[in-house]
C-alpha cells in the first residue's frame, strides 16, 4: 500500500490563496479574541486561587455560585470534567494589594468554610492552587522568553545547516502555527495555561521539524534537479515527501487525539493546543515555509540577476548571447 | 546470519537485558510527580530583610549599652530600613569610644557623619552575602523540619537566583499542618519578666510613667482562651530585651505533661547554654521568667530555685501541638520569616485519576499507532513497533537511573516521543518504497533508503533536542519535566529508528532471502 505514489501536485500555485487564508484565520481569530477581552489567561499567568471539590452527590453549579455569594470578587464557578463526577472548579481571581503570606491562602480557606456553611452537600477537596501575583509575573516572563528564545535557537540551526532564506520560511512558518493555535484557543475560550505553553513550544519544534524534512529534500533535490528553478525544486520535493509528511501527521494526530480524549481534563488544553498545532505545523510545512523560501529566491536571484546584468553592461559586451556560467540559481532553459 | 549482523543483534539484546534490569521493580524505580502521586507543591520567600534587620539592631544596641556604660546621655539610636542605623547626639567625651566601636565593626558597616552624628550602612557585598547565608540556612532548617515530618522523596531547593525556595511533599495530605511547620519562624527566647502581665500597654506601663525603659521591651502574650466560645482577652509583658537563653542553646526538646497532666515541651540545654541559665536563673530566684516563642509570651513561669540544664515549656497546647512544636525546636529556628508566594495542592483521588488518564491515553495512543504501522507497511510495521518498543523500555530504563520524576507532562513527553520514533520509522521506510520503484533490488534500496534518511533524521532531532533544551532552561516544573522526557527520548530515537531498525531490516532479509520487501 502506498499512498501518493508518484504525487505531483502543484502546491506553489496555492501559495497565495494560502497566505490569504492563514491571514485571515490569524487576524480574525485574533480580532475576535479582542473583541472577548483578551486572551483568557489562567491563574499559572494571572495569580489567584483554584479549588477543586469533588461532591457526593449531583449538584448544581449555581447552587455553588449562590454559596460563594457571601464572598467578595469575581469568582468563577464550573463544571471540571466529566459531568457524572460531579466535580466543580472555582476559582478567585488575584484580589490587588492583597497580602503575601497566609493573605494568599485565604480565599480558599473562606470558600471552603462558605461551601461548608451553605449545606450544599458533602465534599473533598480535588486540589487547590494558589499563585502569588510574583509567582504569575515571573511564570509569563519566563514562558514568553523559552518560546522566543527556542524559536531563534531553532532558526540559527536551520540557518546553519541549510541557507538563511530557509531558515526564515522556517521562522515564518513556527510564528504562524503558534498564532493559529492561540487564535483558535483564545476563540474557543482555552486558557493560557503553563501546560500550554509547553504544547506550543512542542509545536514549534514540530514544525520545524517537518519544515526540515521537506527542506532536507529540497536540498537533495538541488544537487540532482541541478539548474531548474527553485520552484520546480521546492514542489517536486514536497510531492516526494507528502507521503511521509502525510502519515506521520496522522499517526501523532491519533497519538495526541487519545490524549485529548482519554487524557483526563487536567491534560485537556494541552491535547487541544497539540491538535491544532499538529495540522498547522503540516500545512505551513508546505504552503508556508516553502512559500516564503521561494519568494525570497526570487528576490536573491532577481537581484543577482540584476548585479550580472549590470555588470554586463559595464564591461559593455557586444555579444548579449555569451554563455553564462552556470550557477544553481540560473535557468537552464 | 553473518558476523556483522551477529554482533548487531547482541548489542541491541544487550542494551534491553540492561534496560531491563534498571527498571527492575518498576515501581521502586520510577518516582511519580506531584500531579499524579498527590502532595504539596509550595514556593516560599524568605524575607531576608528580617536577618539583616537582626543584625543591625544587635550592631546598634551594642553601641548604645557601650556608650550608654561609658557615662553618654542624650544618645538616639535608631534603624533606618535593615540595612543601616543612626547613632545620633553623641558627647564628645564620648566621640572617640564611638569611632573605636564603628572601627570594630568597619568591617560590615560603613560609618558616615560627623560631629557626634553618625550613620552606619552595612556594606553591600556584606548584605547580599548575608542573604545568601540566610536562604540556605532557612533551607537547611525546613529540611530539617521535613525530615522529622517523615516525608518520603521531599524536594527543598532554592528556586532561581534570588530569595526564593521550592518545597515538594509528595504524598502529604494535611496542607495546614505541614505549611504551618515549614512557616513558623520558632524562634525561643527566654526573657526576665518586669512587669505584668496587664489587659493593655497603658496600664502595663503605668509603673515606669508610660515610657518602656532602656533595655527593656513589651511582648504580647498568647491569646489564651479560658473558656470556649468566649473571645480571648489579650494580655501584655514587660521583658528584659536581651534574652537569658535562645533555641540556639537547646540540645533537645521533646514533648511532655506539665503537673496538670496538660501537653507541654520538655527542652535541655547544651553545656555553654545550661552555665547561662544556671547564672541568670540563680541570680533571680523568685522572678518570673517569660518563654516567649515567634514573639509571643507563652507561659511565664516562676523561678523557684537555680535551673541548670532542662526546663518545660508549659501553656495551652494540644497534644499535636506540643509534638510539633518539639519537632521546630529541635530543628532550629528559621533565621527569617517566610511567606508563600505560590501553592498547590493535589489530592491522591485526582493523582489517581491522572495516572489512568495519563495510562489509558498512553495506551490508546499506542494502539491506534500500531493497528496503523501494521496495516500500511504490513511485515515492516512490526520492525516499526519493535523500535519503539525498545525506545519506550530504554526511556523509562533512563528516567530511573538518572531519578527522573514522571509527571502529567512527562507521559505527554512519551507520546510525543512515541510520536518521533514512528516518524523516523515513516521517513526510513518511505524513502525505501522510493528507491524500491526506481528498480533497485531490496538489499540496495534498504542500503540506500536508511543512508539518505540518516541526516534528515540527525537534523530533526537535533533541532527537537534544542527546542527542549530551551524548554528546560526557562521552563518551571512540569514544563522541566516534559522537555526531560522528550530530550531523553529523542537521544534514544536516533539509536532505535537508526540501528535497530536497520538491523531487523537486514536480518529479516538475511532469513527470507527473497527478492521482494513487506513494505
Amino acid at each position: 500500500m502506498q499512498i501518493f505514489k508518484n504525487a505531483n501536485y502543484d502546491f506553489i500555485k496555492w501559495r497565495w490563496h494560502a497566505l490569504i487564508l492563514s491571514s485571515v484565520l490569524i487576524i480574525g481569530g485574533f480580532l475576535l479574541m479582542l473583541a472577548r477581552g483578551g486572551m483568557p489567561l489562567g491563574i499559572d499567568f494571572t495569580g489567584g486561587t483554584l479549588v477543586v471539590v469533588k461532591f457526593d452527590k449531583p449538584v448544581h453549579e449555581d447552587t455553588v455560585r449562590k454559596a460563594l455569594d457571601v464572598l467578595p470578587g469575581d469568582k468563577v464557578v464550573q463544571q471540571y470534567g466529566d459531568p457524572k463526577l460531579n466535580e466543580v472548579l472555582i476559582r478567585f481571581p488575584q484580589v490587588k494589594g492583597q497580602e503575601q503570606g497566609f493573605g494568599l491562602e485565604a480565599n480558599s480557606q473562606r470558600a471552603l468554610a462558605a461551601l461548608r456553611q451553605a449545606n450544599v452537600g458533602k465534599f473533598d477537596v480535588l486540589s487547590t492552587e494558589v499563585v502569588g501575583p510574583v509567582v504569575g509575573e515571573e511564570l509569563q516572563k519566563k514562558g514568553l522568553y523559552a518560546t522566543i528564545a527556542s524559536i531563534f535557537g531553532l532558526s540559527i540551526y536551520i540557518a546553519f545547516r541549510f541557507r538563511f532564506i530557509f531558515a526564515v520560511g522556517a521562522l515564518v512558518a513556527t510564528f504562524h502555527d503558534i498564532f493559529v493555535v492561540l487564535a483558535l484557543m483564545g476563540f474557543l475560550g482555552y486558557e493560557l495555561s503553563l501546560n500550554v505553553v509547553a504544547a506550543i513550544l512542542t509545536i514549534s519544534g514540530y514544525s520545524v521539524n517537518d519544515t526540515i524534512v521537506v527542506f532536507d529534500r529540497v536540498r537533495e533535490n538541488m544537487k540532482v534537479m541541478r539548474g531548474k528553478p527553485l520552484d520546480q525544486i521546492v514542489n517536486a520535493s514536497v510531492n516526494q515527501t507528502l507521503g511521509r509528511t502525510v502519515i506521520t501527521s496522522t499517526t501523532t494526530f491519533l497519538a495526541v487525539l487519545a490524549l485529548y480524549v482519554f487524557g483526563g481534563e487536567v491534560l485537556r488544553g494541552f491535547a487541544f493546543a497539540m491538535l491544532v498545532g499538529v495540522v498547522t505545523g503540516t500545512y505551513s510545512t508546505v504552503f508556508i515555509a516553502a512559500t516564503i523560501a521561494i519568494i525570497l529566491s526570487r528576490r536573491e536571484m532577481n537581484a543577482r540577476r540584476a548585479q550580472q546584468a549590470e555588470k554586463v553592461a559595464d564591461v559593455a559586451s557586444p555579444s548579449a548571447a555569451r554563455p553564462r556560467k552556470p550557477g544553481r540559481n540560473v535557468r537552464a532553459s | 546470519m553473518n558476523k556483522n549482523l551477529r554482533w548487531k543483534a547482541l548489542a541491541i539484546f544487550a542494551v534491553i537485558a540492561l534496560a531491563a534490569w534498571m527498571i527492575y521493580p518498576i515501581d521502586k524505580k520510577v518516582r511519580l510527580g506531584l500531579d499524579l502521586k498527590g502532595g504539596v507543591h509550595l514556593v516560599l520567600r524568605v524575607q531576608t530583610d528580617d536577618a539583616l534587620r537582626l543584625g543591625s539592631e544587635a550592631a546598634m544596641e551594642r553601641i548604645r549599652t557601650e556608650l550608654t556604660k561609658a557615662g553618654a546621655t542624650g544618645v538616639t539610636a535608631t534603624l533606618d530600613g535593615a540595612t543601616a542605623f543612626q547613632i545620633n547626639g553623641v558627647p564628645d567625651a564620648q566621640d572617640a569610644l564611638l569611632r573605636q566601636l564603628g572601627s570594630e565593626i568597619e568591617s560590615t558597616y560603613d560609618r558616615s557623619g560627623s560631629g557626634g552624628n553618625y550613620r552606619f550602612q552595612m556594606k553591600p557585598n556584606i548584605a547580599v552575602q548575608l542573604r545568601d547565608e540566610t536562604v540556605a540556612q532557612a533551607i537547611r532548617t525546613i529540611e530539617n523540619r521535613i525530615n522529622e515530618l517523615g516525608v518520603a522523596e521531599p524536594v527543598v531547593a532554592r528556586q532561581g537566583a534570588g530569595d526564593q525556595i521550592l518545597v515538594q511533599l509528595p504524598g502529604v495530605t494535611d496542607v495546614g499542618r505541614a505549611k504551618d511547620i515549614i512557616k513558623s519562624t520558632a524562634l525561643l527566647e527566654l526573657k526576665l519578666v518586669e512587669a505584668g502581665p496587664a489587659s493593655t500597654r497603658e496600664i502595663l506601663l503605668q509603673s515606669t510613667g508610660g515610657q518602656v525603659p532602656a533595655g527593656s521591651e513589651v511582648v504580647p502574650g498568647v491569646a489564651e482562651r479560658l473558656t470556649p466560645g468566649e473571645s480571648p482577652s489579650p494580655t501584655f509583658w514587660l521583658v528584659q530585651h536581651a534574652p537569658v537563653i535562645t533555641g540556639r542553646d537547646l540540645r533537645t526538646a521533646k514533648p511532655t505533661l506539665d503537673e496538670y497532666n496538660k501537653p507541654a515541651v520538655s527542652f535541655s540545654l547544651k553545656s555553654d547554654g545550661a552555665v547561662k541559665f544556671g547564672n541568670a536563673t540563680g541570680a533571680n530566684v523568685g522572678k518570673q521568667l517569660a518563654i516567649i516563642l515567634d514573639n509571643r509570651v507563652q507561659s511565664a513561669p516562676r523561678i523557684d530555685s537555680r535551673i541548670t540544664d532542662e526546663g518545660r515549656i508549659a501553656g495551652s497546647f494540644t497534644q499535636q501541638e506540643a509534638a510539633d512544636l518539639s519537632l521546630k525546636l529541635r530543628s532550629g529556628a528559621l533565621p527569617a520569616s517566610l511567606t508563600y508566594l505560590e501553592e498547590r495542592t493535589v489530592g491522591p483521588t485526582l493523582g489517581i485519576d491522572s495516572i489512568r488518564a495519563g495510562i489509558i491515553a498512553s495506551l490508546v495512543g499506542l494502539a491506534l499507532v500500531v493497528v496503523f504501522m501494521l496495516v500500511y507497511y504490513k511485515l515492516s510495521g512490526v520492525n516499526a513497533i519493535v523500535a519503539m518498543s525498545i525506545n519506550l523500555l530504554v526511556l523509562l530504563a533512563m528516567m530511573a537511573y538518572f531519578g527522573a520524576t514522571m509527571t502529567l507532562p512527562g507521559i505527554a513527553g512519551f507520546i510525543l516521543t512515541i510520536g518521533m520514533g514512528v516518524d523516523s520509522n515513516v521517513l526510513i521506510f518511505e524513502r525505501i518504497k522510493e528507491e524500491l520503484s526506481s528498480q533497485k533490488g531490496p538489499r540496495q534500496a534498504v542500503g540506500a533508503g536508511f543512508d539518505r534518511v540518516f541526516w534528515t533524521i540527525l537534523d530533526t532531532h537535533i533541532a527537537s533536542l534544542i527546542a527542549a533544551a530551551f524548554l528546560f532552561q526557562f521552563g518551571t516544573g512540569p514544563v522541566r519535566g516534559f522537555a526531560t522526557t522528550l530530550s531523553i527520548g529523542l537521544l534514544i530515537n536516533v539509536f532505535t529508528s537508526v540501528f535497530v531498525s536497520r538491523a531487523l531490516f537486514e536480518f529479516e532479509l538475511s532469513v527470507r532471502k527473497s527478492q521482494s520487501l513487506s513494505i
